[in-house]
């Protein structure tokens, strides 16, 4: 029965591993559960579970082992709303309460599963349906002997089981559990260069000039090892590249958490950069800068990531006037911006959220890997993305 | 329980409100002598519940309050070079001996120590994302050596850690599967109050119901960018009270709005909103069917 909690966690995608349960095992031989079941659910949830992004799929695995419960007994918002406001109920008479049929636990929950399956509306005062008052079986604020409490207070006290809203379910965000991974990868972004006041004691040195001197002892100090990297960062946004907001901005997330870097700039562009590029995600004309002074601002020394899926119409990428945008289009073509952008800094990569396996399907994109190094947005992707802007250079 | 009577039992104290998961937790902590991960929303009393566990078990505590610049080491001991040499430029103290110059962190000084004390590690993801794993060892085994003099520094009771996280990073697995972890829920309001009556005794009960009312509407507004959280409430008390402000004038409008929003943007939707003909709620039905009583 505990290996089953073990199990079905695992299965369910809580990372847990056996030294957690050997710990809640301990924990149980202590007798840190005090012999409840309240108590093993906290203790198991303490041990077990380190993030509470999992307490909600831990909630629902400890229902159906401990509770018996089977089947999908998630309470939907929708669901949450019919049982807003319950109607005033005045209670049942006894005559129709002896009528009420008791109902054993698996053939309520049948019930229940069946009924939450055809129910599409709210209802108030029945006694078929999930809703407030009434003598079904399912809802709160009614009288059943046997129900099950959906939402809400209690009130006749006579429910057998109650379903309410999963508390944690807020917490799920799968998006930050790769956060970590694109973050350990943005690490070796640095290269840790003497900057700044001497304050550290550079105890060679020191040893050194002590000697020279005689035995006289002379402190030597030195800058402290900072990274010196700067990195700018262009980003594609809106059309092709909404499918992949979720990856790119937990990238973007990683980058502006990653505060080792000397400098981070972020810039915007659609499809490709032309004239201009934008300050902000979104590309009012308040927010452009020109390109050209991007180039003037940013030193050799700044390392250039693009993000973007390289994928638009030739057109926009190879002609003159090839701005999708027709008020902002001019005479050089997308390319020469590329080409010029790639030429400028010391060193860029670019790294494109679609997947490897789709790119040579666009031409468009063939064509920027001639101009830049192009790396998938996986972990590995990354790393190597990150390997391009800063390792040792690869003989061409 | 004749097995529990070994181990002290934390049972909360007269200045913490400790939640029975809690609780559980940290005499699961206890019992484990394993480090006890709390995270929460800033503002729940994660760092103060350190300090309460010390003084409701009797055992001296010890903080290690991490920077962004704090490396592990550190937490064990310092050597001090620069002492040393200037010591010996001046001729003063012995210098051979070692052992004068090597200063011990927090985690030292709780592990040399005689008694079981309590340590604080406090919002351990400032630190660099490599830091917690660098503590791996010295949390499992609870020992260390000083490479300095090849001593070897191995705690005599092993303390009690609490660890706090405020989710700016996340911590290695290798890490968190030593802990025992808890994540402390926004308090609800019937513990808010028990939570109030401990910094304001006897508050009047009509003025903390509007309070707390006001308190969690603002917390429901989608557009503020950083919630006020319940230290924030108690101050804005202190400054109600202080002020002698009437139940009227809370139910009205929010006085004193510069102790719970912190954020300008956070202010000007706040004023917009009072400009604006919508009314502030000032009953608990007010604030929807989560909040009824």
């Amino acid at each position: 029965m505990f290996l089953d909690l073990f199990y079905s966690l695992r299965e369910h995608g809580v990372p847990v591993a056996v030294q957690e349960w050997m710990m809640l095992m301990r924990a149980m031989e202590l007798g840190q559960h005090g012999s409840s079941l309240s108590g093993f659910y906290h203790v198991a949830r303490c041990c077990l579970v380190k993030s509470e992004v999992y307490f909600d799929t831990f909630d629902a695995v400890f229902a159906s082992i401990y509770g018996g419960v089977e089947g999908e007994l998630e309470v939907t918002e929708e669901l949450m709303q019919w049982l807003e406001e319950p109607k005033d109920f005045e209670g049942l008479t006894d005559e129709q309460r002896a009528m009420l049929e008791e109902l054993s636990r698996d053939e309520l929950l049948q019930r229940y599963l069946e009924t939450l399956a055809e129910q599409d509306e709210r209802h108030d005062g029945g006694g078929r349906w999930i809703g407030t008052g009434g003598h079904s079986p399912f809802g709160h604020g009614g009288e059943h002997p046997t129900g099950i409490r959906v939402g809400g207070p209690s009130r006749s006290r006579s429910a057998m089981k109650t379903i309410e809203e999963r508390k944690y379910r807020a917490y799920r965000t799968d998006e930050t559990l790769d956060l970590r991974n694109t973050k350990v990868a943005l690490k070796r972004l640095r290269q840790l260069t003497r900057l700044g006041n001497p304050e550290e004691l550079d105890l060679d040195e020191t040893i050194d000039e002590t000697c020279r001197q005689g035995g006289e002892i002379d402190l030597v100090f030195r800058a402290q090892k900072r990274n010196n990297v700067r990195l700018l960062l262009l980003m594609d946004v809106g059309g092709s590249m909404d499918p992949f907001y979720k990856p790119v901005s937990r990238l973007l997330t990683a980058m502006h958490e990653e505060r080792g870097l000397r400098d981070f700039r972020a810039y915007y562009f659609h499809n490709c950069p032309y004239e201009s590029v934008y300050s902000e995600p979104q590309l009012y004309r308040e927010y452009a800068v020109p390109t050209a002074d991007l180039l003037r601002r940013f030193d050799e020394r700044w390392k250039l990531l693009v993000v973007g899926d390289a994928a638009m119409h030739p057109h926009e990428l190879m002609s003159g006037y090839g701005n999708i945008d027709p008020r902002m289009e001019t005479e050089t073509a997308g390319i020469v911006w590329l080409q010029r952008l790639a030429a400028h800094f010391d060193r860029c990569a670019w790294v494109n959220p679609e997947p490897l396996r789709s790119w040579d399907s666009t031409r468009t994109n063939t064509i920027i890997r001639r101009v830049f190094p192009m790396y998938e947005l996986t972990v590995d992707g990354i790393e190597q993305a990150v390997a391009a802007l800063i390792g040792a250079r690869k003989a061409a | 329980m004749s097995e529990q009577s070994g181990f002290q039992r934390f049972k909360g104290t007269e200045g913490y409100i400790a939640s029975p998961p809690l609780i559980d937790a940290v005499n699961c902590a206890i019992a484990l002598e394993r480090p006890l991960l709390i995270k929460g929303e800033p503002g729940t009393g994660k760092t103060l519940l350190a300090r309460h566990v010390s003084e409701g078990l009797g055992m001296p505590m010890e903080s290690w309050h991490i920077k962004s610049t704090s490396k592990a080491a550190e937490g064990l001991y310092v050597y001090d070079t620069i002492q040393r040499l200037n010591d010996a430029r001046f001729g003063e103290g012995d210098v051979r001996d070692i052992r004068r110059y090597i200063k011990y962190g927090p985690l030292g000084r709780v592990f040399a120590a005689e008694e079981r004390n309590v340590l604080l590690i406090d919002e351990v993801d400032k630190a660099d994302v490599e830091f917690p794993n660098d503590l791996l060892r010295e949390l499992d085994e609870m020992r260390f050596t000083v490479m300095e003099t090849g001593e070897e520094v191995v705690a005599q009771q092993r303390p009690l850690v609490i660890i706090t996280s405020n989710n700016e990073k996340e911590l290695p697995d290798a890490f968190l599967r030593r802990c025992v972890f808890h994540f402390i829920d926004f308090p609800e309001p019937d513990l808010m109050r028990d939570i109030v009556d401990v910094h304001h005794k006897n508050l009047d009960a009509t003025l903390l119901d509007q309070v707390l009312i006001k308190f969690y509407w603002l917390r429901g507004q989608r557009e503020l960018r950083k919630k006020p959280s319940t230290s924030e409430l108690i101050d804005w008390i202190s400054a109600l009270l202080r002020s002698g402000m009437s139940v009227e004038q809370v139910e009205a409008h929010l006085p004193f709005v510069g102790t719970l929003l912190k954020n300008e943007q956070d202010t000007e939707a706040l004023d917009q909103f009072e400009d604006s003909d919508s009314q502030m709620p000032s009953s608990w039905a007010d604030l929807g069917p989560r909040y009824q009583q």
